[in-house]
């Protein structure tokens, strides 16, 4: 009984720092109505920022983030910026070409970083890595609750800018008409741009608690865009509620997996409940409840 | 207020707007009426910089701005109620009306303008907290008026706003649209209702296949014998 209530709790912790990550891909997607397959490149190359914080000057990973929100809010701007908008100015280009793209983006990010850190497995380890809060018989890592906190701290931020400031609603207006959105003084373009930054900066933020649960190294980037993929669909393509119950729904899917399957079969628990949802529910978790 | 000339508009090979010219001067209630597929939407859309023209040119309050991005152009008090309505349908009917006052002027006074709407129409008053998707079609229109209304705009132009309304609300949509023009507002009225639109609007134009076939006072629009035989079944 314990180790099933370890394996949940463990799970949903896990599945609201996925959340997060899925998040920022849902954001891309509502308003740019394309899914951005390079989204996990991002974690990765925000991943690899706050480990080099980690390593050049000690900096703990909370803090690291810091640093590393900044940084890909600026990268995702500038892809946004000077290659997808740039795609759309060519009309013989088809916009399903700009997902095309994003593939290209993401193995430009990963080859970048293989260039400078080689393959290598990279991990750091913190005071609190390796200890755990004991309750009622179950061990929950600091690493695991501290980063659950965090990142439902930053969920709750970003839902308050969506819906309390002009700038958060006019993404929320671009996304679902961005014509209506033009009417009413939106600059569609700069949106477009801030949210594509605001995505990735979420991508580096779920990184970055993740990293001292997780082993890094290049090609972990394509992991979390299957992963981020997986709960965007669940939670039924650009709510971002959805985001969240698809994230913790994943979260605990992989740790029952993990514990109850194998270590090996956690991904493969993912994957199985992707291919489910799409036979069943193509419109995610949404969909059990509207019926 | 607004002067459009010469302005050609193609979708690709379609051309959909030829050689369109026409004026709303200040303080008028202008019409622009004609069939399904005429090109009044396209009109509109291209004030609006949604679409560019390839000839001709546009300007607002004796500025050029047929070049403008549309943001520009709504910030320079250009209101576009569209056709469909077009609302946010996942936000309330308040956010949806505080969308329209995005331009700095709006914004400042936007208390006072959302008394002025609510006054205009007090059932929105009551849905305030609702979805706007939830929203009945009178409803949903009474919004994309008002969201048009915040934004204080110099002119407001409206994209068959009778679209789909039980004949009853077609003439309190009417009412309405003549309270703020008496207001002070400058309104371009899109319709298809050509009969009624023709009895209380200033001046008119009829958009024939992408041209203006006929321009006047509404009361010469009505006794014209083309528009007699063509729109009004006479
Ligand atoms: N997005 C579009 N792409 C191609 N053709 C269009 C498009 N929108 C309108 N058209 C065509 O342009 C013409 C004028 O359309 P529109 O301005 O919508 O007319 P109206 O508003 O008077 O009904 C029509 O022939 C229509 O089929
Ligand atoms: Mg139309």
């Amino acid at each position: 009984m314990a180790l099933l209530g370890q394996t949940v709790i463990c799970g949903l912790l896990l599945g609201g720092m996925y959340a997060l990550i899925a998040i920022g891909m849902t954001l891309i997607m509502g308003v740019m109505k394309i899914i951005n397959l390079a989204h996990g490149s991002l974690v990765m190359v925000g991943m690899y920022v706050t480990y080099v914080c980690y390593r050049a000057w000690g900096l703990d990973p909370y803090l690291g983030m810091l640093v590393a929100m900044p940084v890909l809010f600026l990268l995702g701007c500038v892809i946004q910026h000077f290659l997808i908008n740039r795609l759309l100015e060519v009309e013989s280009v088809l916009p399903e070409n700009q997902v095309l793209l994003t593939v290209g983006i993401s193995l430009v990010l990963t080859e970048v970083i293989r260039f400078i850190f080689k393959s290598d497995y990279r991990s750091i380890a913190t005071p609190y890595t390796g200890e755990a809060l004991l309750v009622g018989g179950m061990s929950i890592s600091i690493a695991m609750a501290v980063g659950f906190v965090i990142a439902m701290v930053f969920t709750y931020l970003l839902h308050l800018f969506l819906t309390r400031t002009d700038l958060g609603r006019a993404i929320r207006a671009t996304a679902q008409d961005r014509e209506a959105a033009q009417y009413m003084g939106v600059d569609a373009r700069r949106v477009t741009v801030i949210t594509f930054g605001l995505g990735s900066a979420l991508a580096a933020a779920g990184g970055s608690l993740l990293l001292p649960l997780f082993y890094l190294w290049p090609d972990i980037g394509h992991l979390f865009t299957a992963k981020a993929f997986i709960i965007t669909i669940l939670g039924g393509m650009g709510s971002t509620t959805g985001a969240l119950l698809g994230g913790l729904t994943l979260g605990v899917a992989e740790s029952l997996g993990a514990t109850y399957i194998g270590m090996g079969y956690k991904d493969v628990v993912g994957l199985v409940i992707f291919l489910l949802v799409l036979l069943f529910l193509p419109h995610g978790l949404r969909s059990l409840v509207r019926r | 207020m607004l002067k459009i000339r010469n302005i050609h508009v193609a979708y690709g090979d379609l051309r959909a707007l030829v050689d369109v010219s026409l004026e709303v001067g200040e303080g008028e209630l202008v019409a622009l009426v004609g069939a399904n597929g005429a090109g009044k939407s396209t009109t509109l859309k291209t004030v609006s910089g949604i679409l560019r023209p390839s000839a001709g040119a546009i300007e607002f309050a004796g500025e050029d701005i047929t070049r403008l991005q549309p943001h520009r152009i709504a910030a320079l008090g250009i209101a576009h109620v569209p056709e469909g309505r077009r609302l946010f349908p996942e936000m309330t009917v308040l956010e949806n009306l505080e969308m329209g006052a995005l331009r700095p002027e709006a914004r400042k006074k936007r208390k006072q303008s959302l008394e002025w709407v609510f006054s205009l129409f007090p059932v929105l008053r009551e849905r305030e907290r609702q979805p706007a998707g939830t929203l009945s079609g009178g409803q949903q229109q009474m919004l994309a008026i008002g969201r048009g209304l915040m934004s204080l705009p110099r002119l407001l132009m409206l994209d068959e706003p009778s679209l789909g309304l039980a004949p009853v609300l077609v003439k309190h949509v009417f009412e309405i649209v003549r309270e703020i023009n008496r207001q002070g507002i400058t309104v371009l009225l899109v319709e298809q209702n050509v009969m009624q639109v023709l009895r209380f609007c200033h001046r008119g134009y009829v958009l024939e296949n992408g041209r203006i076939v006929l321009g006047g006072r509404g009361t010469e629009l009505l006794n014209d014998a083309h528009v007699k035989e063509s729109y009004l079944g006479i």
